[in-house]
Parts: C-alpha cells; sequence; structure tokens
C-alpha cells in the first residue's frame, strides 16, 4: 500500500503554508490543527494530532481497504429515474443532475468486486457526497445486487456505510430499499456467507436500521456518529441535553451494538484479520 | 370524548344534523319526500366530498381519533384472541399488540401497532410509537407462530419508531433491521396491513409480508409530511405539499407498485363504522389466507425476497 507511505520531504504547516496555494490547507474540525492535504491524507485521512476521522468519500475506502487496483465496479452508471417527479424547493431530477455533475459519483453508493490481502471479497461503499449519502432506489438495488454476487460466488460481503437514511424524494420507493436490502443479506445469512458492516460518520436513519446493523461483525470508525433517530429529534423529544458521547461509536460499542471500534489505520488489517478467521 | 369533525367533513355534518332535525319532526308532518331527498343529497355529498380528497386530508382520515385501531379489529373480526406480552429480553411494550387467535377457520398470530384513544391510555400505548423492545416482541410471537404453522397478520398504525434516548440504548435500529431480516425468512404466510399511519421505519419494521394491504384512508411513506416539510422546507408550514410530493396514499402505493390490494373503507372513513370496516378488513384477510396458505414454505420465501427485489425506480 504505497500511497499512504509518508513522502520524505515533512510538511511542516508553519513553513510551508503560504507558498502553497488556497485550498491544500484543512483546519481539524477537532483540535483546530492546520494540516496540509497530503499529510492528512497519508496518515489515513485523520488528524495527526488527535486522530479525528476526517469524512472521506466511497474513492479514498476503496483505496483504504482494498488492495491497489483490484477494485472492479459494477453497475456504475445506474441513476435514479425520479419516480414521483418529486419538487420540493427544487426538482429532485435537477438535484440529482446537478449532484452527478459536482461530485462525479452517479449516487451515493459504488459497489463492486476487489481484493483485500489477496482475498476476493464483494465490496460497496456509500458516499455521504451525494445527497447526503442518503438511500434510495438506486443504492438500494446496487447493494442488493452486490449481495447478490457475493451469495453466488460465495465471496465474503463488506458494506461501508456513510448516510443520513433513507432518500425522502423517493418516498415509500426509498422506504422499500431497506427490506429490499435487508432480505437479500438474509440470503447471505442462510448461507453462512460473511458480512462485515463498517459503520463511518454518519450512519442514521434507515441505513442503521437496515444493512449497517446486520453484520456478522459490525465495526465503527471513532467518534462516528450512528444511531436510528438524529440527536436533534430526540432532544426535542425528551426535552433535554443529550449525554456526552451518546449515538457515538463508543457509546454503542458499550451497549452492545458494535463488535469494533477500529481506526482507520488499522481497517484494513483488521477486516483481513476477521476474514482468515471467518472462513 | 367530544366528537372530532375535520375541516372538509362539515357540510356533510351539518346537512347530517338538518336530516335527524327533520326525522324529528317528521311525527307531526308527512316529510317523506323531504327527507329522502336529502338522504340522497348526503349521500352524494360525501362521494363527491370523499373521492376529491387532497393527499393531506387523507393523512388527516388515517389519523382521525375516532378510528379503529389494531386491537378494534382484533376484537371485532377474530375470536379467541389470546393476548401474549412481552420480548422476554427487556420489558413489555405497550405500543405492539399481538396473540393467537381465529378469523373464522383460520389459526392465526395477529400482531398490530396500538394507539390509545385518550390522554391517559395515549400515554399508556406511548401514542403508539414502539420501543425496540416492540419489534422484538413482535418478532418473538412471529417465530413462534413459525414454530406451530400459523400464519402471521401484522396491523401497522404508528406515527413511527419511538425517538428516545433509551429507544437508542436499546438499539432501535438494530430491532428495526432485524425485523427486516426475520421476516424475510419465515416460512408462514405474512400478511401486512396498513390500518391507519404508515410511518417510515418504525412501520416497516413490522411490514415485510407477502401481500401488503392498505385501507383506504391511510398512509406510507418514508417520512411524516410534517418532518419532510421542516428538513426540505425548512418550515413546519408546507405539510400540503410535501404530502402532494410525498405521494403517501393507498391509491399512490398501488400505483408504484408497492401495495397489492386496497381495502375499502366505509363511505367517509372507518371511524364512521367501525363495525363495516372491519367486515371488509375480515373479507381482504380470509381471501388472501385462503390462498398463502397453498403455498409451500420455501417457495413462500423466495417469492416474498423477489417482491421486495423488484421495488425501486432506476435508469441503467
Ligand atoms: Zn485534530
Amino acid at each position: 500500500m504505497a500511497w499512504f507511505r509518508r513522502t520524505k520531504e515533512n510538511i511542516s504547516p508553519e513553513t510551508q503554508k503560504k507558498d502553497l496555494p488556497d485550498g491544500l490547507w484543512e483546519k481539524c474540525p477537532e483540535c483546530g490543527e492546520i494540516l496540509h492535504k497530503k499529510q492528512i491524507e497519508s496518515n489515513f485521512w485523520t488528524c495527526t494530532k488527535c486522530s479525528y476521522h476526517f469524512r472521506i468519500g466511497a474513492d479514498e475506502y476503496i483505496r483504504l481497504i482494498l488492495d491497489e487496483g483490484s477494485f472492479k465496479e459494477m453497475n456504475k452508471k445506474m441513476k435514479s429515474a425520479d419516480p414521483l417527479g418529486f419538487v420540493d424547493t427544487k426538482r429532485y431530477s435537477d438535484r440529482i443532475e446537478q449532484t452527478i455533475k459536482n461530485t462525479g459519483l452517479f449516487d451515493a453508493v459504488k459497489t463492486g468486486t476487489g481484493t483485500i490481502n489477496k482475498t476476493e471479497v464483494a465490496f460497496g461503499c456509500m458516499d455521504f457526497k451525494f445527497i447526503g449519502g442518503s438511500m434510495g432506489s438506486v443504492v438500494g438495488e446496487k447493494l442488493a445486487r452486490l449481495a447478490d454476487k457475493a451469495a453466488k460466488s460465495r465471496i465474503p460481503l463488506i458494506i461501508v456505510s456513510a448516510s443520513g437514511g433513507a432518500r425522502m424524494m423517493e418516498g415509500a420507493l426509498s422506504l422499500m430499499q431497506m427490506a429490499k436490502t435487508s432480505a437479500r443479506l438474509s440470503v447471505l445469512d442462510r448461507e453462512g456467507i460473511p458480512y462485515i458492516s463498517i459503520m463511518t460518520d454518519p450512519t442514521t436513519g434507515g441505513t442503521t436500521a437496515s444493512y449497517a446493523m446486520l453484520g456478522d461483525i459490525n465495526i465503527a470508525e471513532p467518534k462516528a456518529l450512528i444511531g436510528f433517530a438524529g440527536p436533534r429529534v430526540i432532544k426535542q423529544t425528551i426535552g433535554r441535553d443529550l449525554p456526552e458521547g451518546f449515538q457515538k461509536s463508543e457509546f454503542l460499542l458499550d451497549h452492545g451494538f458494535v463488535d469494533k471500534v477500529v481506526h482507520r489505520k488499522d481497517m484494513k488489517h483488521t477486516i483481513s484479520q476477521l476474514l482468515e478467521l471467518m472462513t | 370524548m367530544a366528537k372530532t369533525i375535520l375541516e372538509f367533513e362539515k357540510p356533510v355534518v351539518e346537512l347530517e344534523e338538518k336530516l335527524a332535525e327533520m326525522r324529528k319532526v317528521s311525527g307531526n308532518f308527512d316529510l317523506t319526500d323531504e327527507i329522502k331527498l336529502l338522504e340522497d343529497k348526503v349521500i352524494k355529498l360525501k362521494e363527491s366530498i370523499y373521492k376529491g380528497l387532497t393527499r393531506w386530508q387523507r393523512v388527516q382520515l388515517a389519523r382521525h381519533p375516532e378510528r379503529p385501531y389494531s386491537l378494534d379489529y382484533i376484537y371485532l373480526m377474530t375470536q379467541d384472541f389470546i393476548e401474549l406480552h412481552g420480548d422476554r429480553l427487556f420489558k413489555d411494550d405497550k405500543a405492539v399488540v399481538g396473540g393467537f387467535a381465529r378469523i373464522d377457520d383460520y389459526k392465526v398470530m395477529i400482531i398490530g401497532q396500538q394507539k390509545g384513544r385518550d390522554t391517559k391510555s395515549n400515554i399508556y400505548r406511548n401514542f403508539g410509537m414502539p420501543n425496540p423492545e416492540g419489534y422484538r416482541k413482535a418478532l418473538r410471537l412471529m417465530k413462534l407462530a413459525e414454530k406451530f404453522n400459523r400464519p402471521v397478520i401484522t396491523l401497522l398504525d404508528t406515527p413511527g419508531a419511538y425517538p428516545g434516548l433509551e429507544a437508542e440504548e436499546r438499539g432501535q435500529a438494530e430491532a428495526i433491521a432485524r425485523n427486516l431480516l426475520e421476516m424475510s425468512q419465515l416460512k408462514v404466510p405474512i400478511i401486512v396491513v396498513i390500518i391507519g399511519e404508515g410511518a417510515s421505519g418504525g412501520a416497516l419494521g413490522m411490514g415485510v409480508g407477502d401481500r401488503i394491504l392498505m385501507l383506504e384512508n391511510t398512509w406510507y411513506s418514508v417520512i411524516s409530511p410534517e418532518s419532510c416539510s421542516s428538513i426540505l422546507w425548512r418550515s413546519w408550514d408546507y405539510k400540503e405539499q410535501a404530502a402532494e410530493a410525498l405521494k403517501l396514499t393507498s391509491s399512490d402505493l398501488l400505483d408504484l407498485k408497492i401495495i397489492d390490494r386496497i381495502i375499502p373503507e366505509p363511505l367517509g372513513g372507518a371511524h364512521k363504522n367501525h363495525e363495516e370496516a372491519a367486515i371488509m378488513l375480515k373479507k381482504a384477510l380470509t381471501e388472501e389466507l385462503s390462498q398463502l396458505i397453498k403455498i409451500k414454505p420455501d417457495k413462500l420465501v423466495e417469492t416474498r425476497i423477489e417482491k421486495f427485489g423488484k421495488m425501486g425506480a432506476y435508469v441503467e
């Protein structure tokens, strides 16, 4: 995995910031440290000072977890059909086209096959950049087909979630994707094919209440927000402040809903070791 | 309890009051013709009003506080209902009821999401919002049905899974997800009926089945119109538009090929006549049961998975 090795020249923000073009520096939202993009990248997109896990997309997770160049994408160009002709303050169809243009993604998940230390896996990864990683018909269908691929080839399934939940603009059809994906996972479950779910910041709503919580092994990145209802709604319901760390990965570990909280730098190794022991 | 009259029901209620008045005085005069005329007018008015309801008005009917709830239907259409309690893990969730019962000749497991009728019973029922133990109670009863080879009927009527602190601690998301997976593989027939509000994952958590039916004046969607308004319009004032945009009525869901059948309600809504509504529901259930019990368990499961597999719209 050559891509994450530290580059020779040590980048220090103080000396180089003014010489570099804008957009290459980022402030850690957790501790305020100013970090160079390359520095973040070489540190698994985490803060060198406080280990804050920056939000990253599907392509970054593919590089992080799969062997270099091994990913073969399936159903790449599948797009939403706007089945309701949904309009809020904007047309959903315009929102889709604009997001495709801005992100270079076709929807909120990439699926395909690849290898992890030479073990073949079916791999799906959501991307929060695409309408908040929301799950509509495309996400549901691609993940369902991915589960079918895992069943047919008898290879382990790995899904990385990053999602605000079901996509409102496809109404009840989005809701049914929860049932669709869970139904297909039930086949893997019955056939004894391993499924590892990885939850990243944030994993909430219908995504959590379907495939994200159904792993044989549930893994979470540190301090990720994971839950069913959003913290704002819960606060309104109960009328008081929420305790520190509520709905964070460590909270879920403590309450028995994830098996492990794993730092990004150890993610590939942990998955690889689990697969080794399970298959 | 004071009668609740929705805005669009008012013209009908006014005519009905006039009709009652006329009947009262008809002992003194012969008003037969006038009464007949007015009766026809009431029926015509009802038909025109209820055919032309907006989606938001249907949502209001689905929430009507005098609508029959799960236990009303259970008592009206089943015999020998024995209510069973508890998830065997944490507690008995009062927002979910269930037990063995008979519908005509069919011995079934019937499970429902249960709202309360007044403040006190609503607090007891948590306004029909299940906690994780509600979903786990339902699953326990479904497994029991599977063990003794009894079809499962679920009645959905919830404003949502309870968004509370303890619900999250006890794994609301996991409880719903587990039900989706387990219901997919259950080896006995499952009939799901939306009898009131089908709000999001809270409803779907008991909603995977071989037949999905909706009563005429109910809604089923990914989010309530109010919450959708608050998120997409950043204001609570667009609930009518949100209801239109979400396409959440029974006829919408039939068009979207999510449900198999709409069960008609008495004219004016199920709250106008509980007995008649229960007869219509029972008729639909027995018709579906007669078909489903003939299917072999493996075929049933395979077809169920395919059924949900077909839901969705995308371009390749
Ligand atoms: Zn930091």
